[in-house]
């Protein structure tokens, strides 16, 4: 597997006539979480929506070990596709289906398993996120983190290389958050997943981040990269300052 | 101060204009308006303004934008405003107000008429777009469902087979009934000068078996089914399911789409049986209790009228119908924007594309079984 499985040539994005994103460019290497930080509005779902081909950048590149994702024809992205797995906001289970059902529909689409091995294979994925016992109830019956969990372990279903996560932590108690960025950590250290989180939550900023890139509202593109411990040092943008500092370092407010 | 009288203005010597603020100032109170503090300041500028609120009982959201369109009327004529007569709150929400600097406001001109027209009419040929990509696709995935290659589940097709087919029954019944009464009744006041009453059966039997059933039970369909199915594929696509669909990489025709096509395709036939049989009862209702018919002279007129080509005709049409139903209500659902008005705009679509592609098939049929003399 190559050392950079993903990375983002001067991408640019819009939607329809307003620009939400220019110039960004970053690389993401093998076994990282790599966070993309910034503050609502910045762009980072943008991002994360060209990443996984759901938005067409208007200019620039995103490869994918090496190759370029952009440029693929539809059958050549569907297979870059097949090894990313993603986490969306609020997980986007199939409600009409139960949690096991969930993680089983894309190896019996995907792959020729048969039915008893796939329904083990939804079960152990299930295991992985701690849910166990949880195989026959329907997305509508669990809490919002669980919901979450679910969502990961459909998307590890096929074993992917690289996994998105699109703000795990919102919505979650301070606990529930917390036990989502060790099983990240734990996922990450026993099946070699490449992580690229999506996320404004300090905390799990901290907790989880290898490497990442500061989106900027204003400018609407990265303004700050490095380890999200380190970017407080090294930059010189007030506002990564400030979204890092939580707003403290500027002035307090009356 | 007392409801509805206008604003106390006090000038004092130095040049300051002070606004004097008494009593009660609560949403629900008559208050004096701004535009005469505006005027008194436009008649004869002061050289500032302040607030006296010594005698202020109450206040709440009311003062406080009473006192920032002050402070707006002040900042336009550069007459400084001194906010240091307000109660500390007030003066604190202000604060609050306006640390958060105002997004600033677009640029870019209102579009010209030209524009609008142009843009509406790109915006129109993707829709175009959108439908010849989404028949190609439909097309392809039955192509490979005939193959026996495509995502699809069998489940999924039994439980639409179930919604649309089982559970439409009766009201379908219930509908071709009452189009064979009424066709019962406008064929008995035509034929009546003839003298053919009789042919009121013959009238009634074809004119259900080939036309009527299949389309009454393709529009009761359109309203009941192909809009759930523009609801139900719409609140996907709020969810991000079909997103999730996507990225997975499982063809979202295939899994969604086809079950759906094919559960409307099957049943239609089936429902169009039965609402022959209903509009054929419906008629023979009149023919026997108000036109006076035996029921087996009815029943017999009728067998006489209707060939095997008008019925199983009629089924091709159902089916026929069937598919632009749930094509319908599939290519709304798929493009439905992302909000709970969106998800009701695409189930409207689906039922008004629904009953427009239906008679606009009918009418086509028409031609083509006349000029092919079936």
């Amino acid at each position: 597997m190559p050392d950079t499985p993903l990375s983002v040539r001067d991408l640019a994005a819009s939607y329809g006539a307003l620009e939400v994103l220019h110039d960004v460019s970053f690389e993401v290497r093998r076994r990282d979480v790599f966070v993309i930080i910034g503050g609502s509005g910045s762009g980072k779902s943008t991002l994360l929506d060209c990443l996984i081909g759901l938005l067409h950048p208007t200019r620039g590149e995103i490869l994918y070990g090496g190759e370029s994702f952009t440029e693929a024809p539809v059958a050549r992205r569907r297979a870059i596709l097949r090894r990313c797995g993603v986490l969306f906001q609020f997980g986007a289970l199939f409600s009409g289906l139960t949690l096991a059902e969930n993680v089983a529909l894309p190896l019996e689409e995907l792959t020729r398993l048969d039915r008893r091995e796939i329904r083990r294979i939804a079960e152990l994925k299930l295991a992985l996120v701690g849910l166990s016992g949880f195989e026959d109830f329907y997305p509508s019956a669990i809490s919002g983190g669980m919901r979450k969990r679910c969502g990961i372990a459909r998307a590890m279903a096929l074993d992917p290389d690289i996994l998105f996560l699109d703000e795990p932590s919102s919505g979650l108690d301070p606990i529930g958050a917390r036990r989502l960025d060790e099983l990240i950590l734990e996922l990450r250290n026993s099946l070699d997943t490449t992580f690229v989180v999506v996320s404004h939550d300090l905390d799990s900023i901290f907790a989880i981040a290898d490497d990442g890139v500061f989106l900027s509202s204003d400018e609407r593109t990265v303004t700050a990269w490095g380890d999200p411990r380190r970017m407080l040092e090294q930059t010189r943008d007030p506002r990564v300052r400030e979204f890092l500092t939580r707003g403290e370092s500027t002035e307090a407010r009356p | 101060m007392a409801d509805g009288e206008p604003a106390v203005l006090r000038r004092e010597s130095d040049g300051t204009m002070a606004v004097v603020l008494a009593g009660r100032w609560r949403i629900g109170e008559l208050l004096p308006p701004v535009a005469e503090v505006e005027r008194a300041v436009t008649e004869d500028p002061p050289a500032r303004i302040s607030f006296d609120s010594h005698d202020l009982e109450a206040w709440d959201s009311r003062l406080v934008s009473f006192v920032a369109r002050v402070l707006d009327v002040g900042s336009a004529r550069h007459i400084p405003v001194d906010p240091e007569g307000l109660p500390e709150g007030v003066r604190r929400l202000l604060a609050l107000a306006s640390a958060a600097p105002r997004r600033p406001q677009p640029t870019e001109p209102e579009p010209g008429f030209f524009e609008r027209v142009g843009r509406a009419a790109v915006a129109r040929g993707r829709r175009e777009i959108d439908v010849v990509a989404f028949v190609g696709e439909t097309a392809t995935a039955v192509a490979r469902l005939l193959g026996g290659r495509a995502s699809f589940r069998v489940r999924d097709l039994f439980l639409h087979v179930e919604g649309s087919g089982a559970r439409a029954v009766f009201i379908v019944g219930l509908v071709s009934f009452l189009v064979g009464l009424i066709l019962a009744f406008i064929g008995s006041i035509q034929l009546r000068p003839y003298g053919a009453m009789l042919y009121v059966a013959d009238l009634v039997a074809v004119a259900m078996v080939r036309e009527m059933s299949a389309i009454m039970a393709a529009i009761v369909l359109a309203g009941r089914t192909g809009a759930a199915f523009a609801a139900e594929l719409g609140t996907m696509r709020v969810t991000q399911e079909i997103d999730a669909l996507d990225t997975i990489g499982i063809p979202k025709v295939e899994l969604l789409v086809l079950p759906r096509l094919l559960a409307l395709t099957l049943m239609l036939p089936f429902l169009c049986v039965f609402a022959d049989f209903a509009g054929v009862l419906g008629g023979a209702v009149i023919g026997t209790a108000v036109l006076g018919f035996s029921p087996s002279l009815y029943l017999e007129e009728t067998y006489r009228a209707v060939t095997a080509v008008d019925f199983f005709g009629g089924l091709f049409k159902a089916g026929v119908y069937g598919a632009l139903v749930a094509g319908a209500g599939c290519f709304e659902g798929l493009r439905s924007g992302r909000s709970a008005a969106a998800v009701g705009q695409a189930a409207t679509a689906a039922v008004v594309d629904g009953i427009v592609l239906v008679i606009a098939a009918a009418g086509v049929f028409s031609v083509v079984f006349y000029l092919l003399e079936i």
